[in-house]
């Protein structure tokens, strides 16, 4: 699809090497690409390859070895609310409902409390979880808890979501359900969305660009356009084609 | 279908305890404990017996009790007032750890009872003396209870909070301390018990009243019964302690056990 040429993050000459004892291992080398205003952009890559390594240095959490992030033209140094989260394990806070677990951020900001609730209520309605605001995570499915991750990523007004892997852990069918959902909210509420996955068929269902990174230590072995309008069908000549194209290209994992 | 099956349950329990008492009373009857040893109906009598009587250690045994209770609260009460915030404290910055810990390390291993002599020294004899021994036997449960809970923190939902924008000191509150709490609660029951075990030695070196106190008593005027029926108090209302207690974690710690 369209995106507007505005560059929201850019991603310069990222590399992290993990020192152990006396060992150095490698696991980024020199990555970089630009994440567009409202673009649908999706990491590709084997698995345990340095996706996660990655994305939590975007988002702050981890310091690079070298190389920078700019988020608006401004350095990204430490974890900024204007990244919304969604993490592979849902990371809900067990004691909370899921009311509470979405107005997190929010409540954290001190926002007004009738602005909290109408806020995270307007995305627990958006996910599919009306009348479950009061249950808590040890309650939901797995597909629930990663939908409360989702509520609660947007409740927070992000300008850029991250998901990292969400739905990893999901059956085939759910996760199937889940894509779908996504690209709904994804339709609703425009955002720049980073999604990392290692599966082919995901990153083309919902990829405006798919970039495929190479195994450990991760660089970027290919970037794709991906021109098919949404929602996509997994059977469409063109669309097997391509996957069969990248497929090909893809490592292995071990 | 299941109310039935609690009830049937419940029925098991009482079952139990029944055989128990009524074993204790024909092995007594029988004379097969020997000649110290009483039978439940004789501890019942000292019951009644004590309910309006106050040999022989000179109070009556709701007046016991309710010193007992006195005494353990006020120790239990600092030792978590002080001992829950230092473990969460030691368990979330290192360089508060790293300045306590040692002096923690060397006190840990004492036994409670240890520091009854010093005790006497220091302040004499009386409820803060035995206070101040209930408070070090809780102590050390609450601290490692509340440092272990709350290294435990899931690092992911620590990178939630961050990447939420949290500062330290807030994830701190809204993440840490409430990951630990199913650890803290049972460092508080282990407290409560090791508190309530240490009240009997406490109450022996120096007291007017008490359920310690009564049962030292009673074993120097050869009163077997009135021993036992102390027992049996102490283990009653542990039981309702804990019982207790069980309520208060259900009640905080809505998430379940995750």
């Amino acid at each position: 699809m369209e995106h507007g040429n505005k560059v929201r993050v850019s991603v310069r000459n990222v590399t992290k090497v993990f020192k152990d004892k006396n060992r150095e291992r490698p696991v980024l080398d020199n990555i970089s690409f630009d994440i567009y205003d409202n673009e649908f952009l999706v990491l590709l890559g084997p698995g345990r390859c340095g996706k996660s390594v990655l994305l939590n240095i975007i988002s702050g959490l981890m310091p690079a070895t070298s190389g920078s992030i700019t988020f608006d033209g401004k350095d990204v140094e430490a974890p900024d609310p204007e990244f919304g989260m969604v993490f592979q394990r849902t990371g809900l806070l067990p004691w909370l409902t899921v009311m509470d677990n979405v107005r997190f951020g929010p409540s954290m900001r001190n926002v007004d409390k009738s602005e909290q609730y109408s806020k995270a209520q307007y995305y627990i309605d958006m996910v599919g979880l009306t009348g479950f605001e009061k249950h808590y995570p040890y309650q939901l499915s797995g597909g629930m808890k990663q939908r409360v991750g989702i509520a609660r990523a947007y409740a927070n007004s992000p300008k850029v979501l991250i998901m990292d892997e969400p739905f990893g852990a999901l059956d085939a069918q759910t996760r199937y359900n889940m894509e779908n959902e996504v690209l709904s909210f994804a339709e609703k509420e425009k955002r720049s969305i980073l999604f990392v996955t290692n599966n082919i068929e995901e990153a083309l269902l919902l990829g405006d660009r798919i970039i495929l990174l190479t195994a450990c230590p991760a660089s970027i072995k290919a970037i794709y356009d991906i021109p098919f309008k949404k929602p996509r069908d997994t059977m469409d000549q063109d669309f097997l084609e391509l996957r069969k194209v990248i497929s090909e290209n893809t490592d292995l994992a071990l | 279908m299941a109310s039935r099956k609690q009830h049937r349950y419940a029925l098991l329990t009482s079952a139990t305890f029944i055989i128990f008492l009524i074993v204790w009373q024909i092995a007594g009857s029988l004379g097969l404990l020997g000649n110290y040893t009483p039978t439940p109906y004789e501890v019942l009598q000292a019951f009644f017996f004590k309910l309006d009587n106050i040999g022989p250690d000179g109070s009556l045994l709701i007046t016991n009790i309710l010193s007992s209770l006195y005494t353990s609260f006020v120790g239990f009460v600092i030792a978590v007032v002080v001992g829950i915030p230092l473990g969460l404290l030691m368990g979330w910055y290192k360089l508060f750890s790293r300045f306590i810990n040692p002096i923690f390390e060397i006190i840990r291993p004492i036994p409670a009872v240890a520091w009854i002599p010093l005790m006497i020294v220091w302040v004499g004899v009386g409820i803060t003396a035995k206070a101040l021994i209930i408070f070090f036997a809780a102590f050390v449960s609450c601290v490692i209870n509340a440092y272990t809970g709350i290294r435990q923190t899931n690092p992911a939902l620590i990178n939630v909070a961050k990447t939420y924008g949290a500062s330290n000191f807030y994830t701190f509150i809204h993440v840490g301390i409430p990951s630990a709490v199913p650890m803290i609660f049972a460092g508080l029951k282990i407290a409560l018990s090791t508190s309530w075990g240490t009240l009997v030695a406490a109450e022996m070196l120096a007291a007017s009243s008490g359920l310690g106190y009564m049962i030292s008593m009673a074993r120097q005027f050869g009163r077997a019964d009135i021993v036992v029926l102390g027992m049996v108090v102490i283990g009653l209302l542990g039981f309702l302690f804990n019982f207790i207690f069980n309520i208060i974690e259900a009640f905080v710690n809505k998430g379940g056990s995750v």
